[in-house]
């Protein structure tokens, strides 16, 4: 053959890439490997509905393929004339009817179970926000803690500027942990639009809906990390706001508790205080970062008509008392959310002192935990 | 596509209607149910196009994960546009190209019932497409919702969403106009003796596709409507905060939308009973229970809507009533597909391009209407709902299903509207390159979903690449295999081998009774049928 050598060691750098690029691929084709019961009855139902369709495609295509070869002009098969056979026609459909009636048997088993949400030992809400997540904790153990999980993979690794880590856009500044083998029940809404709150090894998937409140539940087998990401679309970052639960012992989970608790009682006595500007604008960077930048931008200004630039503004530059009004309450039919009930004082604060003197906006205004305070009222 | 032939054979009478208006003005007047389908037939391709290039744009940004080329608000217009503009602007108009070429050829009409108001149906649908694609280019870009258009998501839009509720609007009378013509013409204007059950399958499809679509237009109109409400005049139909829910948009508009997925894929079975019994040479079987296993799917399918709800948070009782509903649509569609595999057996088999593309359809729509039971179970849906299995799935129905059809039927009757052979090679090749490719496209979605990857991002994580990178190799195959269709099209209405009045040795019909081409008037006096010339 006319093949050089150095055409074959090319060709053979090629399929070494390409096998060893198969050999480190995930390539994965199956169910995340469950860590409840319920998603493992998930995965029995989908093998077993799996197994039937598989040998019925079989048998219809196999005669159809028969057919195709063996009854083909080409090799002289005259065609028959007939046309109808009620017999056969009775059959192909009781028989299905039965195999269906057949699998709706452990399918409704099956869903009777997932949806029995009684008798929880911890109930978690989480409230679905573009593009977060917040989560109270409102019975059980752990009861009152409060926090909002915010995505940690940097832009930098999305645009393709660092290299991805290996959670990439799976992983969250604070996990909703929980404890192993407890039931916990998941209350489900949101503040904007439509958001779904799904882990997948867990089998869990519910819509948060706006204004409505709705309900399902896990009981997690194993201690590990899980992870998850809103399943309905809800707007630009729909693919920005994972979900990541983590199991872990009871010992640990109450040790979690004690230390949220303590935060929290932190958090609060905020009210009092009062700091210098450059305390507040360097507080009030990196609440913007987290909080108001996907919309905003980090250079204010904005993506409009939707997302309206601050720097420059006639709210930023304008009574600080409406600013902050908008900044707890929010806007209305606007992807706008209300920050009063996600961020503390101190916070909020700190974001609009920030918004205040960022960009060209250099207003020399500060805003104290207490003016926030003031305004809630 | 018929422009050469006006004064073709067939004018015996000496009365060949010759003061019609020639070059643009005759297409923006014609009243001539053949020229009027063949718009239908080049608008939906334009659309295709359109959408294709949607598409391809979707799986580029999806080759790896991160964002390269798209931002993810102009990857959420994409899905929208792409999604909307298929369905209503390709896929539809498709069938009901097919239906206004055909359907007066085969029930031996002269033309049909409204010729006026049919070409009011058609000059609809090009400033509905001109709405949906010029609203990328408005301050704010399109509608970023998906083409479920899901408030309170479509509350926010800017007024992209506005044009894209316009053009709805449109599509819709287009569609009502179009459905209730089809509807009258084979309701009256059958030749006598063409009783309903003698009359070919590809009518009775229609038949029960146009009273569907009659049902659920208005349907979608309203919804959207009580968007443009919300949106603009104050209402609250779906907001909580005014007392009303979000769901309950997605209750009316599923109650369209699942009526939509067989009005879609009905006149694609009609097509495929056609197909197969040609190149079988050999009857259609079981013709009676086919027409009742069509109107039990139509019936059926008003009253499954909710199962692409099942994780709205729904009553158990209402989850297991639409999760029973779902399962029986299974039973009246595996009796169309055993039908049309006993009408296989024992016959006399040809594989020309049609035949290759219905059998093509038979294999992959069967592929989809499996993954759609594995759906309809709902504690497995919960797993399934809105992730890759999903796109998958109903990629197999539309794609494999609707548009293999209507490739189909392009490939059976180019011969009759262009009196030219198409060229059996490039057929060939376009089929198995479709075939391939939508396989190597849309088969490891499936594994995408199983895996938990989410339909409707830009980005992904990490354990999803390679099949998203395998997935837009096959879509960029597809996608290209579309303009060796579009060259094979061109090929047969320039020239080619002259087409017989019935170039398939197995057809059956009035429609192979007249000349190829057709002429541009064809039965003007009512066929008499014999015996012979029963149903397909």
């Amino acid at each position: 053959m006319g093949i050089n050598k150095k055409t074959q060691s090319c060709l053979a750098g090629i399929a070494l890439m390409v096998w060893s690029r198969m050999a480190l691929a995930a390539w994965e084709f199956n169910f995340q490997s469950p860590a409840t019961k319920a998603a493992q009855t998930v995965i029995d139902l989908h093998n077993l509905m799996m197994i039937i369709i598989v040998v019925i495609f079989i048998g219809v295509f196999a005669v159809m393929f028969y057919s195709v070869f063996k009854h083909r002009k080409s090799r002289g098969h005259q065609a028959a004339q007939f046309h109808d056979n009620t017999m056969v026609e009775i059959a192909w459909t009781v028989v299905p009817l039965l195999i269906l009636v057949a699998m709706a048997w452990p399918a409704t088993k099956a869903l009777l179970n997932m949806r029995d949400t009684s008798q929880a030992d911890i109930t978690i809400k989480a409230t679905g926000y573009q593009w977060k997540w917040g989560y109270d904790y409102l019975k059980g153990e752990g009861e009152g803690i409060k926090f909002m999980s915010l995505t940690t993979t940097p832009a930098d690794q999305i645009r393709g500027t660092a290299a991805k880590g290996g959670n990439y856009l799976l992983e969250v500044d604070r996990h909703v942990v929980v404890p192993v083998g407890k039931k916990i029940r998941m209350l489900t809404t949101a503040t904007d639009v439509i958001h779904s709150w799904w882990v997948p090894a867990l089998a869990v998937k519910q819509d948060a809906i706006p204004g409505y409140v709705r309900d399902t539940w896990f009981k997690a087998e194993k201690e590990g990390i899980f992870r998850g990401q809103c399943a309905e679309l809800c707007g630009k970052d729909h693919a920005f706001m994972p979900i990541v639960v983590e199991v872990v012992s009871a010992e640990k989970y109450s040790q979690w508790v004690g230390e949220q608790k303590k935060q929290m009682a932190a958090a609060a006595d905020e009210g009092g205080k009062t700091y210098s500007l450059n305390e507040l604008m360097s507080r009030g960077e990196k609440v913007y970062a987290a909080n108001c930048v996907a919309c905003h931008q980090a250079n204010g200004k904005g993506l409009p008509p939707a997302f309206p630039a601050l720097d420059g503004s006639k709210l930023a530059k304008g009574p600080k008392k409406d600013h902050i009004a908008i900044v707890l309450n929010g806007k209305p039919n606007t992807a706008m959310a209300a920050y009063g009930g996600q961020l503390g004082d101190g916070d909020i604060a700190a974001v609009v002192t920030y918004e205040r003197n960022a960009w060209g906006n250099k207003t020399g205004d500060m805003v104290q935990p207490a003016d926030i305070q003031a305004a809630r009222k | 596509m018929e422009a050469t032939h006006v004064h073709g054979a067939g004018h015996a009478h000496g009365d060949d209607h010759s003061h019609h208006p020639k070059g643009i003005m005759r297409w923006i007047t014609t009243t001539n149910h053949k020229d009027i389908g063949t718009m239908y037939l080049w608008f939906s391709f334009a659309m295709f196009m359109v959408g294709g290039a949607m598409a391809l744009i979707i799986r580029a940004e999806l080759f790896q994960p991160g964002l390269q080329y798209v931002e993810p608000e102009f990857f959420n217009q994409m899905i929208t546009l792409h999604g909307l503009i298929m369905v209503f602007g390709a896929i539809m108009p498709a069938f009901v190209g097919f239906a206004n070429w055909m359907i007066p050829m085969m029930i031996g009409a002269p033309d049909m019932a409204f010729a006026r108001m049919n070409n009011w149906s058609f000059w609809l649908l090009p400033p509905a497409g001109i709405l949906l694609t010029a609203s990328m280019f408005v301050p704010g870009g399109a509608a970023g919702t998906g083409w479920t258009l899901y408030p309170p998501l479509s509350i926010q839009m800017g007024i992209g969403m506005d044009m894209a509720i316009f053009a709805v609007h449109i599509l819709g009378m287009s569609s009502i106009m179009g459905s209730i013509n089809i509807v009258t013409t084979i309701l009256n204007l059958r030749a006598p003796g063409m009783t309903l059950m003698r009359m070919p399958m590809f009518c009775w499809t229609w038949l029960i596709t146009g009273y569907l679509l009659i049902a659920v237009m208005p349907v979608l109109a309203g919804a959207v409507t009580m968007i443009l409400t919300d949106r603009h005049f104050g209402t609250s139909f779906f907001s909580a905060a005014g007392g009303g829910d979000p769901v309950l948009f997605q209750h009316i508009f599923w109650f369209f939308g699942h009526p939509e997925v067989y009005i879609i894929a009905l006149p694609a079975f009609g097509v495929v009973s056609h197909v197969i019994p040609a190149f079988a040479r050999k009857p259609l079987f079981g013709y009676t229970s086919m027409v009742y296993a069509i109107a039990s799917i139509a019936l059926i399918s008003f009253i499954v809507w909710a199962h692409h709800m099942y994780v709205v948070g729904m009553p158990v009782a209402g989850q297991l009533y639409f999760m029973y509903a779902t399962i029986l649509i299974a039973v009246p569609t595996g009796v169309k597909v055993f039908n049309w595999v006993a009408t296989m057996w024992r016959g006399s088999m040809t594989f020309e391009t049609p035949m290759l593309f219905a059998l093509g359809f038979l294999f992959l729509f069967t592929i989809g209407g499996f993954t759609g039971l594995v759906l309809s179970n709902t504690a497995v849906d919960v797993q399934l709902q809105d992730t890759y299995y999903v796109v998958a799935h109903f990629h197999y129905v539309m794609v494999a299903g609707a548009l293999f059809s209507a490739f189909a039927a392009v490939y059976y009757w180019l011969p009759k509207w262009t009196g030219h052979m198409y060229d059996e090679t490039l057929g060939k090749w376009h089929f198995w390159l479709s075939l391939i490719s939508f396989n190597i496209a849309f088969f490891p979605q499936h594994f995408l979903g199983l895996a938990g990857m989410p339909r409707r991002i830009p980005d992904y994580a990490l354990q999803f690449t390679d099949f998203n990178q395998v997935s837009t190799f096959g879509a960029f195959g597809f996608g290209l295999s579309q303009l060796l269709f579009l060259y094979v099209v061109l090929k047969t209405i320039r020239g080619g081998e002259k087409a017989a009045a019935k170039p398939w040795e197995g057809a059956t019909g009035l429609e192979w009774t007249l000349p190829s081409p057709a002429p541009y008037h064809t039965f003007e006096e009512p066929p008499v049928l014999s015996e012979a010339k029963g149903h397909a």
